[in-house]
């Protein structure tokens, strides 16, 4: 870490960076200043750089005594006015989802970065996809970010912070064993070209401040403790004014807009990537790492004349479901190429609607795919 | 009618509270406010935290920011607002299944870290909301709804354990004791460290009717007092004979470096 307590907080210029470091400075761009975590590899880099970074440019960094610690110390710095994040890995992934549950009752921003390993090692794999969207316990609509490449863990950190400002929600960044422990070029542009979203602020004084009060689809705004809104954040069933209701009606309306500020916006939250679609007939769903042997093949499958294309998924939650279902209507095959048991293809063939055959390209070994075993899942097809 | 003076402090709204009668952490939330009244707490730079329990419902009723609802991790949230804004008062209301059971790590490395917060402990020696279960703090061979023919387990002494993690400010009063339990909270708020203030606390309807055959209040808090004896008259008795006394009293009172984060700046190296 040598040389980084001096450094500024965006680091401008072109880099050969760790993946795990592209997302420490992704979250500085962002205007991270909290950091909190608990050691577990293979997201220690994270830690590491944050412990340095942190404190040189006024933010501050917490090692907890557990996961539990450090995401609710995301929740009360967020509360607080702090733009927070956390990172961990699988197992510690688990422990985390009681605060993520609380986060998402209570509205608050923060990221959460799990670089995925297979239980106890640190294989590659992405067999917490669906953890990511349903681990926590209650009913709850949840962004999560899949970045492919050391850029994209630097530009879908900054974008995971912004989603979780405007929409007062915490937000995750689905890393991989591939992607944190890789080094990679990294360009980091200048800071008046990063786009930063901050919460909204109350625009009236405390009397006339209804703190939850907002239309089915919006985000109420969000005043920092201590400046005299006297706002109370609790996980239990809130009205529009925060207090307690054991009243249905209550109940309903507060968790339909918690979900529909989400679901209501999807089109505005989804981004995906295609290459080849316009004429593809055989066509790969992938997200993440598995994205990138997953073009390599596409790319071989056109050398040799055969009409194939990629679906790239940068937000796997909430589902593309419009994407998904235009692929399904024009291919005759998709071919859902996931590094777990085949998970996220349930939600493929959902979308789909039954549109055309859904293939499951499944790698559960601790690997990611090869170009060529992809590639001949496309051959395959054809026979 | 007159109101009481410290109404102004409850959000409005709010009451009726939702304690049983006779409840300690009724009480305490009383003291608080009389302490808090007496020091000039400012209540635009409060933040009053509660878990989950009977005790954690105490800053939903507090006008104030407030975070509820999530047991044992009011010390995790408290971190994290403490050292984004070391200008916030923050003010946890624990109870003791809170505090030595679900939270009974981030207690101790709060202590040792000495986080500036206070810490208040209502101790009603049980799971209380939960229906009467029996807690770490519950005495032995006592009978509670899991603990049907007595507790088999010693029970914990939350003062002993944050004093020896590092706590600044240490006190231990009860509910029948008010005068002195509002001395400690006002030394407690005043003070820039760690501090815990834990009030042993009658519960009528989940503790007494079971631990000692009467859910009457003034019955549960004869019970407590009965057990109770000062530091200095802890001094004169044998372990033994302290095996089932509550000790009262202000065990700790001193300054050290308050809690601003893991990683300090390099001076002058690299």
């Amino acid at each position: 870490m040598r040389g980084l307590s001096k450094k500024k907080r965006v680091l401008t210029g072109k880099h050969f960076m760790l993946g795990n470091y592209a997302v420490v400075e992704g979250a500085l761009a962002a205007g991270c200043d909290f950091f909190a975590g608990y050691p577990i590899t293979p997201a220690n880099e994270i830690s590491e750089r944050m412990a340095a970074r942190m404190p040189a440019v006024g933010g501050k960094f917490l090692q907890g005594e557990d996961e539990l610690c450090s995401i609710y110390a995301l929740t009360g710095a967020s509360l607080a006015g702090a733009k927070a994040m956390t990172a961990t890995a699988s197992a510690g992934f688990n422990y985390m989802q009681e605060g993520i549950g609380y986060a998402v009752a209570a509205e608050i921003p923060l990221v959460i970065v799990d670089v995925q390993r297979c239980r106890g090692e640190n294989y590659a794999t992405q067999s917490d996809v669906m953890q990511m969207r349903w681990a926590a316990s209650g009913d709850y609509e949840m962004i999560v970010l899949a970045p492919s490449s050391v850029q994209e863990l630097f530009d879908h950190t900054i974008k995971a912070f912004n989603l979780a400002e405007r929409y007062r929600t915490p937000v995750i960044v689905m890393s991989e064993t591939t992607i944190a422990l890789m080094r990679e070029n990294l360009v980091i542009p200048d800071e008046k070209d990063i786009e930063v979203i901050n919460r909204t602020k109350p625009t009236v004084p405390s009397q006339e401040f209804v703190p939850f009060r907002a239309d089915r689809d919006a985000t109420p705004p969000l005043p920092d403790f201590g400046e005299g809104y006297r706002i109370l954040h609790s996980l239990n069933p809130h009205d529009e004014w925060g207090g307690i209701s054991w009243d249905p009606d209550v109940f309903e309306k507060m968790y339909d807009r918690i979900i529909g500020k989400i679901a209501r916006h999807r089109d505005d939250i989804v981004e995906t990537d295609g290459v080849f679609l316009d004429d593809a007939q055989i066509v790969l769903i992938a997200y993440g790492s598995e994205s990138r042997p997953a073009l390599d093949a596409v790319y071989q499958a056109r050398g040799n004349g055969i009409k194939a294309g990629l679906l790239k998924l940068i937000t796997v939650w909430p589902v593309p479901e419009k994407e998904i279902r235009a692929v399904a209507e024009q291919a005759s095959v998709i071919l859902a190429v996931e590094m777990n048991i085949g998970k996220y293809a349930g939600e493929i063939e959902r979308a789909s609607g039954g549109c055309c055959d859904v293939i499951r390209v499944t790698k559960n070994r601790g690997e990611i795919h090869t170009p060529d075993e992809i590639y001949a899942a496309i051959k395959g097809v054809r026979r | 009618m007159n109101k009481n003076p410290l109404i102004k402090y409850l959000r409005e709204g709010s009451l009726p509270h939702f304690f049983c009668p006779g409840c300690g952490a009724a009480q305490v939330l009383n003291y608080f406010l009389q302490a808090a009244d007496a020091v000039g707490l400012n209540f635009d730079k409060l933040v009053a935290i509660g878990g989950v329990g009977c005790t954690a419902r105490i800053p939903v009723y507090l006008h104030a920011d407030a975070l509820h609802g999530v047991h044992g991790r009011t010390l995790p949230w408290a971190t994290g607002i403490k050292l984004h804004n070391p200008d916030l008062h923050v003010v946890i209301f624990a109870g003791d299944g809170d505090a030595a059971a679900i939270g009974g790590n981030h207690l101790i490395q709060a202590a040792r870290r000495n986080l500036d917060v206070t810490m208040i402990v209502v101790n009603n020696l049980n799971y209380a909301m939960t229906g009467g279960q029996v807690a770490p703090t519950t005495p032995e061979k006592l009978r509670t709804m899991t603990t049907p023919f007595g507790n088999a387990e010693p029970r914990f002494d939350l003062c002993k354990l944050v004093l020896a993690a590092g706590a600044t400010f240490v006190s231990r009063w009860s509910t029948y004791r008010s005068g002195q339990g509002i001395q400690a909270l006002k030394k407690a708020l005043q003070h820039e460290g760690f501090a815990l203030v834990e009030f042993v606390a009658q519960c009528p309807t989940n503790f007494g009717r079971r631990a000692f055959g009467s859910g009457d209040p003034v019955k549960g808090v004869q019970w407590i007092e009965e057990r109770s004896v000062t530091i200095e008259e802890a001094k004169t008795l044998s372990e033994e004979a302290l095996a089932d006394r509550f000790v009262l009293g202000d065990f700790v009172d001193y300054k050290r470096p308050v809690f601003d984060g893991t990683s300090i700046m390099a001076q002058g190296r690299e």
